[in-house]
């Protein structure tokens, strides 16, 4: 029965990917590859891993549908006909590079140890350690959390770190002297009284179940990722139906981008707390006197830096896109 | 007590299968995207409903109770939204739906360019 | 009686799927996606109660949210970009 289903969603993803590179429609394939990231956390959901499947729900298929489609409104609708249309466009050398490389990925997987296998590296290295002494050590059932904040809370460091030179740099790239000035403009969705007014109740619900998210994701799926994208995606439909002027009245620009850097910042301070009171860089042991309370505060605090930059370049990256695509569409 | 609502709720589930089956059957064989709106809006809605009170008739702990409750109330505040929002954006945009002809066969309105 | 249920929401997937790829028009596609989204989230709530895991409901609710906000964003840059206004003779019927 489990294999059953697992066989279903596999070919249903192979078919979604056969579809988005033969159609030719952009808007489609942009649908077509939030179905995708829809199949990938249904499959994430069928084999036991609810943390991966919630980021993959948020991510995967709901903001980056909408930042594809902010791209697609700034350049063109449909993929362009062959370059040479009297010579057929033959990728024969890209063909080849691909075959060869997934070749040798295949050859490479046979020297892997099976899935599941008690004796893989997988189980046997760190894991036996991670899993047993969690509870005892760190204090919070949900041992994915403790893995990602503390345990190697260095290597999600560098993850935030990263989110936040993607804000800088699309910052870097879009924003100009020109566009920060505010463009008045009338959303065209005010004729949507329905929409604006279900929104208006929704939007106040989405925040709270945001806050929910991050601060329960200790004690279950959850956690500063998926959190900071719930909480920037009620931003983006409030833009999106109220136009960006009412936004910006409510998101400054330069509070976001403070935000952004107080994330990073929030983390790197709590690493050097810990190393004035003592300890390594990020060893939350030393965060208060009892080892254990020092942790559950150190993953705290380090989850809401997490959750705060995310969400701050999330809001970052929409609205400026949105305010470049609108500048270009003016003299539409 | 609890067995008339384990029964009460396999009852629910099925029959919230069926119309999930039917609505997407409907959503295949209409002949116009008004057609399927309908179809596809209408049965989504109820088939969530009923396989979520299926479900919170054998709901573990309150908690989990709770959480279908909250999940029923969305879906119910942002099916019929969306349904809406798109027909409207669909008739806004030119998209004529298939009405009877003056010869009582149905027939698109030959003057709009199908949409997009 | 749960694997009954699954199969159901799997063949409603799958109809929706095919709807997806087939649709004449963008609007059918549109309509797709959301079904899809729809029974994702009670694929995930029967599937969390048949491994014995509610605690799957959180994703359940953020599938829901992220299937509104993505057909609320999907028809705001359609309007937006609005190639309904002006007479584009190159909007194909796509295949």
């Amino acid at each position: 029965m489990e294999s059953f289903v697992h066989v279903v969603i596999l070919s249903m993803l192979v078919t979604t990917a056969i579809a988005i590179v033969r159609v030719k429609d952009l808007f489609a394939v942009t649908m077509l590859a939030g179905i995708y990231g829809l199949l990938s956390a249904s499959f994430f959901v069928l084999m036991d891993a609810h943390d991966v499947a919630f980021t993959e729900a948020a991510v995967g298929a709901g903001i980056s549908t909408l930042l594809i489609l902010t791209t697609l409104s700034m350049t063109g609708r449909f993929e362009k006909a062959s370059v040479k249309p009297q010579t057929d466009y033959r990728p024969v050398l890209a063909l080849v590079l691909v075959t060869v490389t997934g070749a040798l990925l295949i050859y490479g997987t046979q020297d892997m140890p099976g899935f599941g296998t008690a004796d893989a590296p997988a189980q046997t290295h760190v894991v036996p350690r991670y899993l047993n002494d969690s509870a005892t050590e760190i204090g919070i059932p949900n041992v994915v959390a403790s893995i990602l904040a503390s345990y190697r809370g260095y290597d999600t460091f560098g993850e935030v770190v990263v989110i936040f030179t993607a804000g800088i740099g699309v910052l870097a790239m879009i924003m100009s002297k020109a566009s920060s000035t505010p463009v008045v403009q009338t959303s065209l969705m005010s004729d949507h009284v329905v929409l604006r007014i279900v929104s208006k109740m929704l939007i106040p619900l989405i925040m709270m179940f945001a806050l929910y998210v991050q601060f329960h994701g200790e004690y279950g799926p959850g956690g500063g990722f998926q959190a900071g994208v719930i909480f920037a995606s009620a931003f983006i439909l409030y833009a999106m139906l109220f136009g960006l002027t009412e936004a910006r009245k409510v998101v400054n620009n330069t509070v976001v981008q403070l935000l952004s850097a107080l994330g990073v910042l929030l983390y790197a301070s709590v690493g050097v707390v810990a190393m004035i009171n003592g300890g390594s860089f990020l060893d939350y042991d030393f965060l208060s006197a009892d080892p254990v309370a020092g942790q559950m505060l150190g993953i705290l605090l380090v989850e809401l830096g997490v959750g705060i930059t995310v969400a701050s370049v999330m809001i970052i990256i929409f609205f400026t896109f949105t305010a470049r695509s609108q500048k270009a569409g003016e003299p539409d | 007590m609890s067995i008339v609502a384990t029964y009460l709720s396999w009852a629910l589930l099925v029959l919230g299968g069926l119309l999930c089956i039917s609505g997407s059957v409907g959503l295949l064989r209409f002949p116009d995207f008004y057609t399927r709106m309908h179809a596809a809006s209408v049965t989504d809605t109820l088939a969530t409903g009923m396989i979520l009170v299926g479900l919170m008739l054998q709901a573990p702990t309150w908690i989990v109770l709770a959480k279908l409750i909250m999940i029923l109330v969305f879906v119910l505040l942002t099916g019929p939204t969306a349904g809406h929002a798109l027909a409207k954006a669909a008739l806004h945009s030119g998209l004529k739906p298939l009405l009877p002809g003056k010869s009582g066969v149905l027939e698109a309105d030959n003057k709009s360019s199908g949409g997009i | 009686m749960f694997t009954a249920v699954t199969i159901a929401v799997l063949v409603a997937m799958a109809l929706a799927l095919f709807r997806a790829y087939a649709g004449p028009t963008l609007y059918d596609r549109i309509l797709a996606v959301n079904v899809f989204g729809t029974k994702t989230v009670l694929l995930i709530a029967i599937v969390g109660f048949l491994m014995g895991r509610p605690e799957f409901l959180d994703i359940a609710m953020v599938y829901a949210l992220m299937n509104f906000i993505t057909v609320i964003g999907i028809l705001h840059f359609f309007e937006y970009s609005a190639p309904g206004k002006s007479a584009n003779s190159e909007t194909v019927k796509d295949q």
